[in-house]
């Protein structure tokens, strides 16, 4: 068990591509860590830093207050999980979780006995003698998990460890990997680029973008008071409602209509000094149905009629999709998130805007409806640089 | 090859009850067969006869110098040439040439393989350089071989102010063994490249973090994972190996591989009977060794590997 700083980590490939610039976080011991972002983003050159299979170009890397920097990766005392789950395919299950055991010179009868534990922690007990080549994808990421908690490291390091496995599959491991780590209480860096992931495992969270470190804390902060345009974008499913908006004598003029800024924000605009143009941010779950809620209820906020393109009935919930009028927000940050969603190229006249209802809403596709939005949950976004001027951090 | 890849077929076909084939598909095969059926014939007619025809010569006595003695002795020539002492001498001389310089040339090959993987810069030039030994015609050099070693003119003799590196019989054979390793290493090489390709990143990696140095990470995963070439390398340069005429013709004429003496016998002696049977021995020899290798360590079939030879 290890407590990891990063100091001003810096990846430079030699052939001059900067992966990651100057990460400095500290991962606390037995926390378990994500790292989240765009594929490109310096996820898993950020993790074999750690691990010491890449070399750190400048910063230093510490473990347990020892710098590791000039390390190789077996005097780390740190396993990984890859991905492809890199089993040795010409040895059996048993042998494959014995590895790190065998390597170290630990007696026979300890490998023994340590392999049947782990082997019975994961469920692999039938299988020890299967060679991996003939186990499903599950079974081999287990033995991939098993081989790294077999050695008792100071921290794992795990690589997209589940995207290989089919989506229901992926939901299961998820919460039997999260009850794992809580189990054994071992430092874990664990990449993916899957936001669920991300917000359900995870003590913290580190949102990487382009190799810069954006946000680091715990999934709910990061979903409430993202810093900036990109991880307001990044986290949260369906994501952020983004539009173009002009703040003006503390009211804001929006394709969903004009409405004043409540106090609260209105302090954090004017200490954050924003400019006339910003971009508007506003989460689903933060709209409802106008004829659900009373009068009272419907003073703090404002309403828009638009009709529904599209409504998607979830049983507990409906999600209704609105078209409303006006240019697109744009900035950078959006056209990256839209990049790395697939979502870059689909024309769209207006913007759209995804709103989760109740499910008493008598809601239609192709009806018109009056939506109440929550003034004082919205977020405003500087488009020159995707800062958020409402972080009240 | 192209007989044992499709025979299975029809076996398995035949023992389940029939899979009903459509008229397409029949006539599909049908066509496939008639296709194929020229290059068959005369491969069979190429490699087969001349097999066939030397296993019936080698049954006679059949010496050209006296042709009317010929007859029918069925295994007499056999057991003349496996009592003979030339024989198991040459036999003895070309399986400790085979070993000897399929050891070396199996470390040297990994050595140049691995290299030649892990260099990323004039990685093509790195190859092309080192294939160049093995895009020489053998006789040729062989014959550079021996003017470098020659007493009075070579380079390599005055280098090492040794006058008789062809005449000495120990230093003559590491002569001939360092000739040959030259010749076939980068055949070595390239073949064990392939299959360091098959190892993935990934799995070092993994290995580096379970604690493995390069030495153990070599031992225990690359080579277990691309065993399967190395049989295949070390199976094609044995039966090569085993062959050898050139080499030893040129450098070192009086000693006798299996392959020489059968030469010797057979185009020189004109002594058709045992100089077949010389040449069904090697044949004999040359299978078990392909035996071997494919059913004790499991080699795959080569066919499926890169098969370049000579
Ligand atoms: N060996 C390398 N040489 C040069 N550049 C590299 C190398 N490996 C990665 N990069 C670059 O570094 C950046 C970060 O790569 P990295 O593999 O860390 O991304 P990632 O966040 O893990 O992405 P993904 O989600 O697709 O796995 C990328 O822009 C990539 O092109
Ligand atoms: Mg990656």
């Amino acid at each position: 068990m290890a407590e990891i700083v990063l100091d001003k980590v810096t990846k430079r490939y030699p052939d001059g591509a900067l992966a990651v610039s100057e990460a400095d976080f500290t991962i606390a011991d037995g926390e378990f860590v994500i790292l989240v972002g765009p594929s490109g983003c310096g996820k898993s050159t950020t993790l074999n830093m750690i691990a010491g299979l890449e070399d750190i170009s400048d910063g230093e890397l510490r473990i347990d207050g020892q710098r590791v920097n000039e390390k190789a990766p077996k005097d780390r005392d740190i396993a990984m999980v890859f991905q492809s789950y890199a089993l040795y395919p010409h040895m059996s299950v048993r042998e494959n979780m014995a590895f790190p055991l065998r390597l170290a010179k630990v007696d026979d009868k300890v490998v023994r006995q340590k392999v049947e534990e782990a082997a019975a922690t994961l469920d692999l007990t039938q299988h020890l003698d299967r060679k991996p080549g003939n186990l499903s994808g599950g079974q081999r990421q287990r033995v991939a998990m098993g081989r790294a908690i077999v050695r008792n490291p100071k921290a794992f390091l795990m690589d997209e460890p589940l995207s290989n496995l089919d989506a229901k599959l992926r939901v299961q491991m998820r919460t039997s990997l999260s009850k794992l780590q809580k189990q054994l209480g071992t430092t874990t860096v664990y990449v993916t680029h899957d936001q669920t992931e991300a917000m359900t495992l995870g003590d913290r969270v580190v949102v990487l973008r382009g190799g810069i470190v954006q946000q680091i804390g715990s999934p709910q902060f990061l979903y409430e008071q993202p810093s900036n345009l990109f991880v307001a974008g990044f986290i949260g499913s369906p994501s952020m409602n983004f539009l173009p908006a002009t703040l003006a004598d503390n009211e804001v003029n929006s394709p969903i209509g004009k409405f004043a800024l409540t106090d609260r924000i209105r302090s954090l605009v004017e200490a954050a000094g924003a400019p006339r143009e910003v971009i508007l941010g506003i989460r689903p779950e933060h709209f409802e149905d106008a004829r659900l809620l009373d009068e009272s209820a419907k003073s703090g906020g404002a309403t828009f009629t638009a009709s529904v393109d599209v409504l998607e009935s979830m049983g507990s919930d409906k999600y209704a999709y609105f078209t409303v009028e006006g240019d697109q927000a744009t900035s950078q940050e959006l056209e990256e998130l839209a990049a790395d969603s697939g979502s870059a190229d689909v024309p769209d006249r207006g913007s759209q805007v995804v709103t989760r209802l109740s499910a008493a809403s008598e809601a239609t596709q192709g009806g018109s409806l009056e939506v109440w939005f929550d003034a004082d949950k919205v977020q405003l976004f500087d488009p020159s640089n995707g800062k958020n001027l409402t972080y009240s951090g | 090859m192209t007989e044992t890849a499709v025979k299975p077929a029809p076996a398995k076909a035949a023992k389940k009850p029939k899979p009903e084939l459509s008229e397409g598909k029949r006539a599909e095969r049908r066509l496939g067969w008639l296709l194929c059926a020229p290059a068959a014939l005369v491969m069979v007619a190429v490699t087969g006869w001349p097999i066939i025809y030397s296993v019936w010569l080698s049954m006679q006595r059949y010496d050209l110098r006296f042709p009317n003695q010929s007859e029918f002795v069925f295994l007499d020539n056999y057991i003349t040439v496996l009592g003979s002492e030339y024989w198991w001498t040459a036999f003895g001389l070309t399986t400790l040439i085979t070993v000897v310089s399929v050891i070396i040339e199996l470390v040297l090959g990994m050595c140049l393989a691995l290299i030649m993987h892990r260099t990323i810069v004039g990685r093509g030039l790195v190859r092309t350089v080192s294939l160049i030994p093995y895009g020489i015609v053998t006789v040729v050099a062989a014959f550079s071989w021996r003017y470098a070693w020659d007493d009075k003119t070579g380079y390599l003799s005055a280098l090492l102010s040794s006058e008789s590196a062809l005449i000495d019989q120990t230093s003559a054979f590491f002569t001939v063994v360092l000739a040959e390793v030259w010749k076939t290493t980068p055949f070595m090489a390239l073949l064990l490249m392939a299959g360091l390709a098959l190892v993935p990143d990934d799995l070092l990696r993994a290995a580096a973090m379970d604690g493995a140095g390069p030495w153990q990470r070599f031992t225990k995963v690359i080579v277990p994972v691309m065993k399967p070439a190395i049989l295949v390398a070390l199976l094609f340069r044995t039966l090569d190996a085993f062959r050898i005429f050139d080499n030893l013709f040129v450098l070192t004429p009086g000693t006798s591989s299996v392959s020489i003496q059968t030469y010797n016998n057979l185009i020189k002696g004109l002594n058709l009977g045992i100089g077949s049977t010389m040449s069904v021995l090697i044949f004999i020899t040359v299978a078990i060794i392909a035996f071997l290798f494919i059913k004790v360590f499991g080699t795959a079939a080569p066919g499926s590997d890169s098969g370049g030879k000579r």
